[in-house]
């Protein structure tokens, strides 16, 4: 099968107003090792040069670093670059189980867990950034029809998504609530994902929320794609017995070598590729700056 | 055969009664109690009763939130006549609990850990992976001895067969403990003979174990530190928080009084950072640390996630311990506790059905009517529903909602809890029986789970009620555990002996800042509330009216072109002295923790005073009469009262230093003047700096300038002198220095000298030369005012510098 090389530039950087004296930062900026692809290499600077910094792996599987500034600066320049393989996915034909025997085979029943199941149970409850509301399952009941393939109704809901909402950057911000993207039908990769996770969590199903970079060139005899100029957001859904299964709400397809994944969790708050606090520092600016070359 | 106290209360056929047996006879355990209450009935029993309320009222002035800008005031209330257990009932629940703690201990390790419970299926994933204070990143965490649960309660019925049942868990910040000692400091003065004749057990030890848990990990040759952290005095429970803090002999901490470096907690202190090994804690698990946690919220203390990782602190109650918070367990807890410690748990649990399993689900579809019904997760927040309460659309919708989404429900069955008598809130003395729960408490030790022998009861406000959460509106009684063999009850067991020292340089930088401000606010209503008395004495067509309200303008004590009485007290008015009286309180209920009680209640006194003044002129001076009063006693407080610490003596600098720049600008804004000071103005001028009686004694004479100045400049002798103040302050800076190694350059005395070496008598008359002579005074009186300022801002570079940085959250 074949595969693709990219090679990765993310820039972040902040200016602040006034002396940052102390800032302790979490960073989610290594990409995940998987069966469909491999991080050839990659690299992290930061600028200042922090007091601290460890690697470790975070609950999710996924490859963190935590720094400590301890010097007073009025600019922090961080710059991930890396180069990874990713490789075709095999096609999955849509007839899984019917989605009804998913949720019920997730729900408790007083009998040991597979390691896959107790994984998948991680992803099917609230968390901080996807609260489950009645008005999600209404959404998406049109997608669950009775003994329904779990992946293909996956793919309609995915696809209901696409054509449903507008694409809107600008408008939404990380704390909009969900009902609000719900009701607006406006948003951007994060709330695509979000509301599709919601979706399919309200009906007993496990997802998780994947944050990562997009092809930005396109290739010749395929359309732009949104959300390719900063790190792109999608879902993925556990669909046994095949696995997990990603889907891009955001662009309605199904996720294959033009996605480069970061990492994954259950939602947004998981894997902000950096999150910190900072002591001082007054009003400042922020420029994200991504760039996803093939090689 | 009822005596007369019992003639209102009846037992109950369908509960336990705590009192009476079922034949109707008063328990053994009770009599000394109800013999106790007959004896000159009803007049002793009224007496106590009116104790227990005064008392509860004047330290409800500690539980009041001051800042709280509602205005919600919540008294604690104490029903005097304590819950009675004798040493064998106490056995079984003191076993039980200690199981419970062990239990729970290896269920949290277990999930933060292998998950292994939920491998086999014995507890759903859903339990603790829907909860939102199952914390993700603390998976993994190792905490000291793998010790989670420090402190742990668990909320106990009596059933109608006479067991106590468990109604709940608390394991994230326990509250509470503080108020059960706090109620047997109050009960112990009504009944003292009672407790010793029946062999009450002490409860006061427990915090000795508490203390001593906290202060037992250390990794280096450092003597341990520990603090109490809270989230802050807007906090409801702020008063138990700094209660706690003041038992346990702890500094009592906010997020910002900590700061992580290089994965090391530290706490920021007058003489610099210093390591903190335990935190106990009384913040919510996912505010703890905003960078790792909750990120919405800068509250907590951002890297303490990692410093416990690296296993370089201790945190009291391990980050993520409230994931057990939530009835859904309890079904599972008995399954759960035979596979980690292989043991039957003793305690009975209140029947629990949660929802999420089908054949739970099922029943309590049909079975409703009898059953309570709640979320199985504390961010659903939804009141106990009573199925029986249900009309049949009510029913109907709720059953629709269990089955949307049924595993955020759990189901239990209604319990009768015991009663027990208590003294009727409203109208004539009198005995009632209420439902009455159990909260104890346990604490992790050495050698396992101790638990504090008695603990807090709380009443329903009505007689009968099944309700098996906690009521709102009731009330708190003492528990009483008896001891075996009638043990002599040592009173004076107090928590007595491990208020032992705090290190002076431990006091946080922000505590030395609020005490330093409370100094300054504390004298700056002082001098602005006697400078306005005097004015207010004036007679209002007199020269010295208009004289003293262009001074008093001029020191921006009133508005200007205004009517200088209008807006004497009113806190919109920032320059004014209400407003001032603001600041004061804020700053003492920032230094709660380090006033004692009559200080606190006199501060209570002022703050009530200051609430019920009505703006009538003719009231004015009688009002800062009532003021000046309450200074005066603040004063003395800060006086005898107070450790001598560094704190205090920041407090005392910040006295100083107020009184230095108030009196230098009066004197000053006095001698600028055209025409020199008449008698009158002298007289004026001594009355608002209390030295009216001190320069009759020692002149004996009409006042005269020279001789004012004497006395309010240069007499070392008087606590109203510049002298003086200029001597106090060097001395305790001279301390404070030496206390926190670094010098403080002295700024007063370059400027002070100058005055010391003009002849005063050159300030007198009308001539050109006495004129130039006071304008010159008047330049020295100012250049010294601005020096105290500028010594303020140094103390507070040296000592509050980290203080004042703004925390806040980023995320890309």
């Amino acid at each position: 099968m074949s595969s693709v090389r990219y090679r990765i530039k993310h820039e972040t950087v902040y200016d602040y107003g006034a002396d940052v004296v102390h800032a302790h930062q979490l960073l989610h900026l290594t990409p995940r090792q998987s069966p469909h692809q491999e991080c050839l290499s990659h690299e992290v600077e930061l600028c200042p040069v922090p007091g601290d910094r460890s690697e470790d792996v975070d609950a999710f599987g996924n490859r963190v670093i935590r720094i400590e500034l301890d010097r007073p600066h009025r600019h922090l320049e961080v710059t991930a670059e890396m180069q990874v393989n990713v490789r075709e996915r095999a096609t999955v034909d849509a007839k899984s189980l019917p989605w009804e025997r998913v949720r019920d085979a997730l729900a408790y029943a007083k009998r040991p867990r597979t390691e896959q199941e107790l994984e998948a149970s991680r992803y099917r409850v609230e968390s901080p950034y996807v609260h489950l509301k009645n008005a999600f399952a209404e959404f998406a009941a049109d997608c669950f029809p009775r003994g329904r393939s779990v992946l293909a109704c996956a793919d309609t809901l995915m696809k209901k998504l696409h054509d449903e909402l507008t694409y809107a950057p600008g408008e939404t911000y990380v704390g909009t609530p969900l009902l609000d993207v719900l009701e607006s039908r406006r948003g951007v990769c994060q709330d695509y994902s979000h509301l599709m996770i919601a979706c399919l969590r309200s009906q007993g199903l496990s997802a998780r929320y994947v944050s990562g970079y997009l092809r930005t060139i396109p290739r010749p005899d395929a359309p732009q794609l949104v959300g390719a100029d900063a790190s792109h957001a999608w879902v993925s859904v556990y669909v046994p017995p095949i696995g997990w299964i990603d889907l891009d709400p955001t662009n309605g397809m199904r996720v294959g070598t033009d996605h480069i994944t970061l990492a994954w969790g259950r939602d947004f708050g998981d894997v902000s590729p950096l999150r910190g606090v900072i002591v001082g520092g007054g009003q400042h600016t922020l420029r994200v700056g991504v760039t996803v070359e093939v090689v | 055969m009822l005596s007369p106290a019992l003639q209102t209360y009846s037992g109950a056929a369908d509960r336990y009664d705590e009192l009476l047996d079922a034949g109707g006879v008063v328990r053994p355990h009770w009599r000394v109690l109800l013999e106790r209450l007959q004896a000159d009935w009803p007049d002793s029993a009224r007496r106590g009763v009116e104790l227990a309320r005064r008392l509860v009222v004047e330290n409800g002035v500690t539980y009041n939130v001051y800042a709280d800008p509602q205005g919600k005031d919540r008294p604690w209330a104490l029903d005097p006549l304590p819950v009675i257990l004798t040493a064998a009932e106490w056995r079984e629940i003191e076993l039980g609990v200690q199981q419970r703690a062990t239990a729970l201990n290896a269920l949290l390790q277990d999930l933060y850990g292998p998950q292994r419970l939920l491998a086999e299926g014995i507890v759903p994933a859903e339990l603790p992976f829907g909860h939102p204070n199952y914390l993700w990143p603390c998976r993994g965490l190792q905490p000291p001895e793998g010790r989670w649960l420090h402190l742990y309660a668990v909320d106990l019925a009596r059933a109608p067969d006479g067991r106590w049942w468990v109604l709940a868990d608390r394991s994230q910040t326990p509250s509470g403990a503080g108020y059960a000692l706090e109620n047997r400091e109050i009960v112990t003065r009504i009944f003292p003979e009672v407790l010793h004749e029946l062999g009450v057990r002490p409860v006061a030890r427990f915090f000795g174990a508490l203390r001593e848990q906290m202060l037992s990990f250390a990794e280096d040759e450092e003597a341990s530190l520990a603090v109490v952290l809270t989230p802050g005095p807007f906090n409801e429970t702020y008063f138990e928080h700094a209660y706690l803090a003041r038992q346990l002999g702890l500094p009592l901490v906010e997020g910002s009084d900590l700061t992580v470096r290089n994965h090391t907690v530290y706490l920021k202190t007058l003489s610099g950072l210093r390591r903190v090994h335990s935190i106990l804690r009384r913040l919510d698990d996912d505010f703890c640390d905003p960078v790792e946690l909750r990120g919405d919220s800068a509250l907590g203390v951002p890297g303490l996630l990692g410093a416990a990782r690296a296993g370089r602190v201790q945190v009291a109650n391990a980050l993520g311990c409230g994931v057990l918070e939530s009835a859904a367990w309890l079904g599972f807890l008995p399954g759960a506790a035979e596979w980690l410690i292989g043991e039957t748990l003793r305690l009975p649990t209140v029947a629990t059905w949660w929802c999420g399993e089908r054949p739970a689900l099922d029943y309590v579809l049909g079975n409703l009517q009898g059953l309570v019904l709640k979320s199985a997760f504390p961010n659903q927040r939804f009141d106990a529903i009573f199925g029986r309460d249900l009309d049949d659309s009510a029913r109907a919708d709720i059953l629709a909602r269990i089955k949307r989404r049924p595993h955020a429900y759990v189901a239990q069955e209604r319990f009768a809890l015991s009663q027990v008598p208590a003294w009727r809130s409203t109208g004539q003395l009198a005995l009632t029986a209420k439902a009455v729960t159990l909260r104890v408490y346990a604490v992790a030790t050495q050698t396992g789970y101790r638990v504090m022998p008695g603990g807090l009861a709380r009443i329903a406000s009505e007689s009968a009620v099944d309700v098996v959460s906690s009521q709102s509106g009731g009330g708190s009684k003492d528990v009483w555990v008896l001891s075996e063999g009638r043990a002599a009850h040592d009173t004076t067991a107090r928590a007595a002996g491990l208020r032992a020292s705090v290190r002076n340089d431990e006091l946080p930088s922000r505590l030395g800042e609020n005490l330093f401000w409370l100094g300054r606010y504390a004298e700056r209503c002082e001098d602005k509330a006697r400078l306005l008395r005097a004015t207010l004495e004036a007679r209002a067509d007199s020269e010295l009216w208009e004289y003293a309200l262009a001074v008093t303008r001029d020191l921006g004590v009133i508005a200007r072109n205004d009517n200088p009485l209008k807006n004497l007290f009113d806190a919109g008015n920032t320059l004014g002295l209400a407003a001032d009286v603001k600041r004061f309180t804020w700053c003492a209920q920032q230094a709660r923790s380090r006033l004692s009680t009559e200080h606190w209640r006199a501060i209570g006194v002022l703050d009530r005073q200051m609430q019920e003044i009505t703006p009538k002129r003719s009231e004015a001076r009688e009002i800062l009469d009532r003021l000046l009063l309450s200074f005066a006693a603040l004063g003395g407080f800060a006086f005898d009262d107070m450790v001598q610490d560094n704190g205090w003596r920041l407090m005392m600098c910040g006295r100083r230093l107020e009184r230095v720049q108030f009196l230098s600008n009066l004197l000053a804004r006095c001698l600028r003047a055209e025409h020199p000071s008449t008698q009158s103005e002298l007289e004026w001028l001594l009355n608002i700096t209390s030295s009216t009686m001190a320069y009759r004694s020692r002149y004996m004479a009409s006042p005269r300038l020279s001789l004012t100045l004497e006395l309010i400049v240069r007499d070392t002798g008087n606590p109203h002198a510049l002298a003086f103040q200029r001597a106090e302050l060097q001395a305790e800076l001279e301390r404070l220095s030496a206390s926190v190694g670094s010098s403080l350059e002295d700024m007063l005395t370059d400027c002070y000298l100058p005055l010391v070496e003009i002849d005063m008598g050159s300030l007198e008359g009308e001539g050109q030369g006495a004129a130039y002579m006071r304008q010159t005074f008047a330049q020295g009186l100012e250049t010294l005012a601005a020096a105290a300022g500028r010594l303020s801002d140094r103390l507070s570079l040296r000592h509050f510098s980290h203080v004042q940085d703004k925390v806040q959250t980023v995320a890309t």
